[in-house]
């Protein structure tokens, strides 16, 4: 073998091997933070048994003694998550099928650039839009205390998921064969008809998944809910009062906490649930994904 | 006839769906722009706050934030491009393929706050970079690696294998196949995920909070490890912080326009990138 080659092959293996080092990264950090995750959550379980954590009405952490019950929290990420999916379900689908169904190719080139940039604006920004301006106009409206409530909050986080529900459920439309339309033609139904009982079901799994994923970018989604929900950590009553919901209550306790103090650690635990609940919304979707992707492979 | 004006008040409910999205963005987009541009000069670019925030610009903050941003490129851009491409060039079996775009595609999901906790433990605390614009830069070059994996994987895939194919048949190593062919018809492609992920980076504000932001510094970062401002951070900071509302409400949508501007400058040049791309192809 000559020199050439011989370096050639070495060069071969050198760029394969750091390559492959390399492409476990994604794993390593992943793995890196359950660990972390798990190592400084835990030790708030010698305070706290995990039930009284996770059951407690009352969140008050740098009281003496301290009271660490996230059930406000929870309940908070709860009600603002369930009321953004009432807003971003219907406008996120509608907007897909629009897009979809009644958009022609000069219209869709321009609408899908829009959403782009909707989905570009940093949560940052939906958040002081939603304070200086939303809360105030709800406050008015409704005749409320305040405006920095559950209702805003959801509102907010209901538009920013549209995109993200709308381009997903748009490629589950774009992935329903022609031929199933045609044939719903064929018979007779028009296109409304045509859309709900022939695309839509054929394309429902495709679009729970973009509803679930709506969902996880909602439950994790911070500064926005940090600055319009209101931050009150007690167990909600209804859309019009104030939530602290789990991210703005690390985002903004996280700063004050003495480390490796008991809140330091229950800050992290609550880092931990928030982690598993988007974790195991996102494997089901990954799940259903799947699934997905096997029935119309077996379609054609 | 019901069928047509079940038809009718259907599509109609469609367009109301489509308006709501956009007044949504035109509501937002004229808000800030209008309020935003009254404030925006030279001073305002160019000079760091005075008197408790109240007045000058937001200087300090446009740079911690472009020094953060080019930190979490320059970390996360080969890491994912080496990813991609072992993905997508070495294909290699399928167990591992799995594990790894399940690790990818989960990493995604991961909220950015919980990057941040990540980020105060390992680099902040363990490492011992404190809170700074390394902690900050690699906490988001983490947070943006999935997105520019994604993105080099696909322009990876859309690379013709004939090309590959013909550098082969050359004498030509996998190596330098890659190097020469196909990173550079990827190229496009590649350079419209790295921009996606600058906006990301430069917007978000949950993972520098705890490892690299602070609400105010006399002057400008001088190392790697000095604690900055941030942009987005900053808008929290004028809402949230300090006692003269007012003021402070009119530079936080100067910082916001700014923001705003970003991300129609990226999304007009990720337009352009894939138009360009889309007509070589034709000619191609």
């Amino acid at each position: 073998m000559s020199v050439v080659t011989m370096r050639k092959a070495r060069r071969e293996q050198i760029s394969r091997s750091i390559f492959t080092g390399l492409a476990f990264s994604s794993l390593l950090f992943l793995l890196g933070i359950i660990v972390i995750l798990f190592k400084e959550g835990l030790p708030v379980f010698q305070q706290v048994s995990f039930f009284r954590f996770v059951t407690g009405a009352f969140w008050y952490p740098i009281q003496e003694p301290p009271e660490f019950g996230i059930l406000p929290l929870l309940l908070g990420t709860a009600w603002v998550t369930f009321g953004a999916m009432l807003v971003c379900i219907p406008i996120g689908i509608g907007t897909a099928l629009y897009l979809h169904e009644i958009a022609g190719p000069r219209q869709r080139a321009l609408l899908k650039p829009l959403i782009e940039i909707l989905a570009g604006i940093p949560s940052i920004v939906y958040g002081f839009f939603g304070m200086v301006i939303v809360a105030p106009f709800l406050q008015q409206l409704l005749n409320i205390p305040t405006g920095l409530c559950a209702l805003t909050a959801s509102l907010i986080l209901g538009i920013m998921a549209v995109p993200t529900v709308g381009s997903l459920a748009e490629d589950a439309l774009r992935f329903v064969p022609r031929s199933y339309r045609e044939a719903s033609y064929a018979l007779g139904a028009d296109r409304w008809q045509t859309m709900v009982r022939v695309v839509l079901p054929a394309a429902g799994s495709g679009i729970s998944t973009a509803i679930i994923l709506g969902m996880s970018r909602i439950v994790g989604e911070t500064m926005t809910v940090l600055m319009v929900a209101g931050g009150a950590a007690v167990i909600p009553k209804g859309f019009l009062q104030p939530v602290r919901p789990m991210t703005s209550t690390i985002a903004a306790e996280m700063g004050e906490a003495v480390m490796n103090s008991p809140h330091y650690y229950a800050l992290f635990a609550i880092g931990l649930l928030l982690f598993l609940i988007t974790l195991i919304i996102n494997l089901v979707a990954e799940m259903i994904g799947r699934r997905y992707r096997l029935h119309l492979g077996a379609g054609r | 006839m019901k069928s047509k004006q079940t038809q009718n008040l259907g599509f109609a409910l469609l367009y109301l769906a489509m308006g709501i999205t956009l007044i949504a963005l035109g509501a937002i987009l004229v808000f800030i722009i209008v309020n935003g541009i009254q404030v925006i000069n030279w001073d305002f670019l160019t000079q760091p706050p005075r008197k408790a925030m109240t007045q000058g610009g937001i200087a300090p903050a446009l740079v911690g934030t472009f020094y953060l941003t080019l930190s979490a490129i320059i970390f996360a851009l080969p890491l994912g491009l080496a990813c991609a491409l072992y993905l997508v060039e070495y294909s290699p079996r399928g167990a591992v393929v799995s594990l790894i775009r399940m690790s990818i595609n989960n990493l995604a999901g991961v909220p950015s706050v919980v990057f941040g906790l990540f980020g105060l433990t390992v680099f902040v605390k363990y490492c011992g970079f404190g809170v700074s614009i390394l902690s900050g830069g690699l906490t988001l070059g983490i947070m943006i690696l999935p997105g520019i994996i994604s993105a080099a994987q696909e322009a990876l895939m859309a690379v013709p294998q004939s090309l590959r194919e013909a550098s082969l048949a050359l004498g030509a190593s996998q190596w330098q196949t890659i190097r020469k062919i196909v990173i550079p018809t990827a190229l496009p492609g590649i350079l419209t995920g790295v921009i996606l992920s600058v906006g990301r980076a430069a917007g978000e504000t949950a993972p520098i909070m705890f490892t690299a932001a602070t609400f105010y510094t006399r002057g400008f970062p001088e190392s790697i490890f000095d604690e900055v401002m941030a942009l987005p951070y900053h808008i929290y900071a004028l809402m949230t912080e300090g006692t003269f509302p007012t003021r402070q409400t009119a530079i936080a949508y100067g910082c916001a326009l700014i923001l705003v501007i970003l991300v129609l400058v990226i999304s007009a040049a990720a337009i352009i990138i894939r138009q360009r791309q889309r007509n070589y192809e034709f000619v191609g």
